[in-house]
C-alpha cells in the first residue's frame, strides 16, 4: 500500500479547469462553413456554439449556390488554439456541413462587412460627419435636415473606427451585417 | 417502375427494405396511420413497451447486442419527449438508432396543437441528425438516408419527425438503391501515421493498448484484429467500460478495466506507460482523472473515427482518424512487413512491473458469512453463468462498476451498459431488447433496486412477449454510489440516498406473472442463482446485500491514476475541496 501515498490537498487542479495547459492565448479566427441549405442547419451550428460554450463574435449566412443548394456561413470566433481546433472538428461532423475552412490559417483572406450609421446633428458637427464620411468612402443613403445615414463597407476594424469617430458627432443608431470573408487568389 | 403509396406505407416499406424485422414502440394519435400499416403486414414485429423511454433503451440493447440499428416508433408530444433520455444516452455511447416520431399535421405545426412539441428542436442536440419531413415525396429518401447516417462513421441516434398528413398523403417511393448521400466519413487511416505508430511499437519499452467502445462499434472483425495484434506484440491491454469484451477477459494480456473504478494494475499501467495506443476510446473524464497528471511520460496515439475526439481532452502525438478495423488491419500489415519487431526484453520487464501491481489484488474485499457482499454475489453469478451463452446489461451505480469488475466478457456485444450518460433505468429495458434479439440466450440485467424501479413498468413487456430476462437486483436499500460519495465528500450526511418504502420484489414479480426469488443468506446464493438461471421466464431476483459496502478501487475526483484508493482505510481526506466540485 506504500504506492498509495495520498497527501491531503495535493490536487489544486481538476479535470474541468486545467484545459488551458495547452495554451491560454485566445485567437480570433474566421471560419467559412459550407452547408446544405436545409431547414435547421443554422440552428445546428448556433446550437453547437451555445451548447459547448464557444464564442461567436460575428455570424453571417446566405445561400450562395441555388443549383447546388448550399449556403455559406461565415463565423468569427475566438478561443485558445485547442478550442478553435475543437470548433472546426465539431462543425465538421454536423451531417449537413460539407466543408469547414479556417480562413485565418489557410493563407491570406479578405474580410468585409457592411454597416449603416445614423448620425443626428446640425451645424459644425454635421459638416464634420460628412467630411469624415468622405474620408472613409462612406455613402450617404438617407438624409434629412437633421440627420445622415451613412453606409460603410470595409473591414471590421474600419467600421469600428468609423463608429468611434461618429460617436461624438451625434451617432444615434448603427447596424452591421457581420463579416463576409473569402480566401485571396 | 414508379411506386406510389401513402406515407405510412412508405415507412413500413422502407423499414423492410432496410432489413428491419423488429421495432419497439408505443402508439398514439399522431402515428395511427403507421400503426395501421404495421397491423396489415407480417414482416416487421412490433414490441409494445410500457413507456417510450423503455422503447429507446430496448432498441439500444437490441442494437448493441446485434450491431444492427435499433428502430423505435413513438407518437408526437409526450411520446417524443419521453424518448429524449434514450436518445441522449445513445448519442453519448454511439449507438445506432432510427427513431420515428409522429407529429401533428403540417398545417397545425406551430399552433400549440394537442400533443404538439417541437420535436426536431428538442432533439437536435441529442441526435446525430434529425429531420422533419413535410412532403410525402421526400419521406422514403429521408428514411433511407437516416439508416445510412445512423450507422456510418461514428454511429448514433437519428430521428425522423413525420406529420400525420404526410403519413396519410400519397407520394412516390424511392428505393434505397437510388439514394446518394454526401455523408461519407473517412474509414481508412492515414498511412504515414500508421507507419509512425508501428515505429513506436517497435521501440517502446512500456507499451499499452487502451481500447474503448469504438472497437465494439467497428464490428467483430475489429475485435479479432485487436486480439491478433495483442497476441503478436505481447503488449498489455486495458479497456474502458464501453469496450469490455473486445479483448477477452480470459486473455493473457488482459489488465482489466481502467478508470475511476478500474483495476489498480490497469490504472498504474496507464500512468507509467511510455506508449499509449488509444483505440476507439475518447479520454473520458472517468478515465483520465486529473488531466495534468495523466500518463505524463507516454507518447500518445489516438485511433478514432470522429475527428472531434482528437485533442478534445488530451493532446495526442499521433492522431489516426478512421475506422478501427480498417486501421488495425493496416497496422498489422505494416508491422508484419517490417519484421514483427518489438523490444521484447523491455516489454518483459514491463510485464514484471505489472505483475507486481497485480499482487496488490485490488478486487479483494472483506468476505462475510452473514450477509451477502455484492462483490460475492457477482463472483457467484460469474462462476455459475460464465459458460452460458450470456448477455449482461446493467443499470447505473455501484452494481454497474462491480459488474464491470467481477464479470468477465470474452466477446464483443455481450455487455450493454449506460456509460456516457449514466442513465439509471437503462438496464431493464435494454435487457428486453437484447432478449428480443437473442431469444435463446441467457440475458441478465445486473441492477440496483433504485435504478431498477425507474423503468419497472417494462415487466409488462417482458411478460407479454415471454422474454425470460433475469433481473438480478443487488438490493442495498440505498442509492449506493450516491451514499458512497456522501460518505466521502459530505460528512456522512446521507441526504435522500436511501430507498424507503421498497416493494416486496417477490410479490411484485408474482403480480406481473413472473417469478420472484429472495435471497439474503450467502449459503443460499448459489442455489438461488441456479433457480433463476433455470427458470423459463422472467425472474426478479431480490438479492439483499451488505448495505454500506463501498466500491473500490477508486480514483477520487481530481486525483491521478497513481493515487487510487484501494479500501475504506485510505478514505480520510481523500478528496479535497477542488476535487469535490467534480462529479
Amino acid at each position: 500500500m506504500n504506492a498509495l501515498k495520498i497527501d491531503k490537498g495535493t490536487s489544486s487542479k481538476s479535470a474541468y479547469n486545467i484545459r488551458s495547459i495547452h495554451g491560454t492565448d485566445e485567437e480570433r479566427h474566421t471560419l467559412a462553413v459550407i452547408v446544405a441549405n436545409e431547414p435547421g442547419v443554422l440552428a445546428r451550428v448556433i446550437g453547437l456554439f451555445s451548447g459547448r460554450g464557444y464564442n461567436i463574435e460575428s455570424l453571417t449566412v446566405a445561400e450562395v449556390d441555388h443549383e447546388g443548394n448550399t449556403s455559406r456561413i461565415t463565423i468569427v470566433t475566438t478561443g485558445t488554439p485547442q478550442i478553435i481546433e475543437q470548433i472546426k472538428a465539431q462543425l465538421g461532423r454536423i451531417v449537413p456541413v460539407y466543408d469547414v475552412h479556417d480562413l485565418t490559417v489557410e493563407g491570406p483572406s479578405v474580410e468585409r462587412e457592411l454597416s449603416m450609421f445614423k448620425v443626428s446633428g446640425t451645424g459644425d458637427k454635421r459638416v464634420e460627419a460628412l467630411r469624415l464620411a468622405d474620408v472613409f468612402r462612406a455613402n450617404v443613403v438617407d438624409s434629412t435636415l437633421t440627420s445622415f445615414t451613412f453606409e460603410v463597407v470595409g473591414s471590421p476594424e474600419k467600421i469600428d473606427a468609423f463608429g468611434e469617430l461618429m460617436r461624438p458627432l451625434g451617432l444615434t443608431e448603427m447596424a452591421r451585417t457581420g463579416v463576409a470573408a473569402l480566401a485571396r487568389g | 417502375m414508379v411506386q406510389t403509396m401513402s406515407g405510412a406505407k412508405m415507412v413500413v416499406q422502407a423499414l423492410i427494405d432496410q432489413g428491419v424485422d423488429t421495432i419497439f414502440g408505443y402508439p398514439g394519435g399522431a402515428v395511427l396511420p403507421i400503426y395501421d400499416e404495421i397491423f396489415q403486414q407480417n414482416s416487421i414485429r412490433h414490441y409494445l413497451v410500457r413507456h417510450e423511454q423503455g422503447a429507446v433503451h430496448a432498441a439500444e440493447g437490441y442494437a448493441r447486442s446485434t450491431g444492427k440499428p435499433g428502430v423505435v416508433l413513438v407518437t408526437s408530444g409526450p411520446g417524443a419527449t419521453n424518448a429524449v433520455t434514450g436518445l441522449t444516452d445513445a448519442l453519448m455511447d454511439s449507438i445506432p438508432l432510427v427513431v420515428l416520431t409522429g407529429q401533428v399535421p403540417t398545417f397545425m405545426i406551430g399552433s400549440d396543437a394537442f400533443q404538439e412539441a417541437d420535436t426536431v428542436g428538442i432533439t437536435r442536440p441529442c441526435t446525430k441528425h434529425n429531420w422533419l419531413v413535410k412532403d410525402t415525396n421526400d419521406l422514403s429518401e429521408t428514411l433511407h438516408t437516416a439508416f445510412h447516417v445512423a450507422t456510418a462513421g461514428r454511429p448514433g441516434p437519428v430521428l425522423i419527425d413525420i406529420p400525420k398528413d404526410v403519413q396519410f398523403a400519397d407520394g412516390t417511393y424511392t428505393p434505397a438503391s437510388k439514394i446518394k448521400s454526401h455523408y461519407k466519413p473517412q474509414v481508412k487511416g492515414d498511412f504515414n501515421s500508421i507507419t509512425k505508430l508501428v515505429e513506436l511499437m517497435e521501440t517502446s519499452k512500456k507499451p499499452l493498448f487502451y481500447t474503448g467502445g469504438g472497437v465494439i462499434n467497428s464490428g467483430p472483425p475489429a475485435s479479432q484484429l485487436l486480439r491478433e495484434l495483442v497476441a503478436g506484440t505481447n503488449f498489455p491491454v486495458t479497456s474502458t467500460l464501453m469496450g469490455l469484451g473486445a479483448y477477452p477477459a480470459k486473455g493473457e494480456n488482459w489488465l482489466g478495466m481502467l478508470g475511476m473504478h478500474g483495476l489498480y494494475e490497469a490504472n498504474m499501467a496507464m500512468h507509467d506507460c511510455d506508449l499509449m495506443i488509444n483505440i476507439g476510446a475518447r479520454f473520458d473524464d472517468r478515465i483520465t482523472g486529473r488531466l495534468d497528471a495523466f500518463s505524463p511520460d507516454s507518447a500518445k496515439v489516438h485511433i478514432d473515427i470522429d475527428q472531434s475526439s482528437i485533442n478534445k481532452v488530451i493532446r495526442v502525438d499521433i492522431p489516426i482518424v478512421g475506422d478501427v478495423a480498417h486501421i488495425l488491419e493496416d497496422v498489422l500489415k505494416v508491422w508484419k512487413s517490417r519484421g514483427r519487431k518489438t523490444d521484447a526484453t523491455n516489454v518483459k520487464l514491463w510485464w514484471n512491473e505489472i505483475k507486481d501491481w497485480k499482487k496488490i489484488r485490488c478486487l479483494d474485499y472483506k468476505p462475510s458469512k452473514k450477509v451477502i457482499k455484492p462483490q460475492y454475489a457477482l463472483e457467484r453469478l460469474e462462476a455459475l453463468t460464465k459458460d452460458h451463452d450470456r448477455y449482461i446489461t446493467t443499470e447505473v451505480g455501484q452494481h454497474q462498476m462491480w459488474a464491470a469488475q467481477y464479470l468477465g466478457f470474452n466477446d464483443p456485444n455481450r455487455w450493454m451498459t449506460s456509460g456516457g450518460l449514466g442513465t439509471m433505468g437503462y438496464g431493464f429495458p435494454a435487457s428486453i431488447g437484447v432478449q428480443v434479439a437473442h431469444p435463446e440466450s441467457l440475458v441478465i440485467n445486473v441492477a440496483g433496486e433504485a435504478s431498477w424501479l425507474m423503468n419497472m413498468q417494462e415487466m409488462g413487456t417482458a411478460i407479454q412477449y415471454g422474454l425470460p430476462v433475469k433481473q438480478f437486483i443487488l438490493n442495498n436499500e440505498r442509492l449506493g454510489m450516491v451514499r458512497q460519495w456522501q460518505e466521502l465528500l459530505h460528512g456522512e450526511r446521507y441526504s435522500q440516498s436511501w430507498s424507503e418504502a421498497l416493494p416486496d420484489f417477490v410479490k411484485l414479480a408474482e403480480a406481473f406473472g413472473a417469478k420472484g426469488i429472495l435471497c439474503s443468506d450467502p449459503t443460499d446464493l448459489d442455489d438461488a442463482i441456479m433457480e433463476m438461471v433455470e427458470y423459463d421466464g422472467p425472474v426478479i431476483f431480490d438479492c439483499l446485500v451488505e448495505k454500506h459496502e463501498n466500491c473500490f478501487p477508486m480514483i477520487p475526483s481530481g486525483k491521478a491514476h497513481n493515487e487510487m484508493l484501494l479500501s475504506d482505510t485510505t478514505l480520510d481526506g481523500a478528496i479535497d475541496a477542488t476535487g469535490s466540485v467534480l462529479v
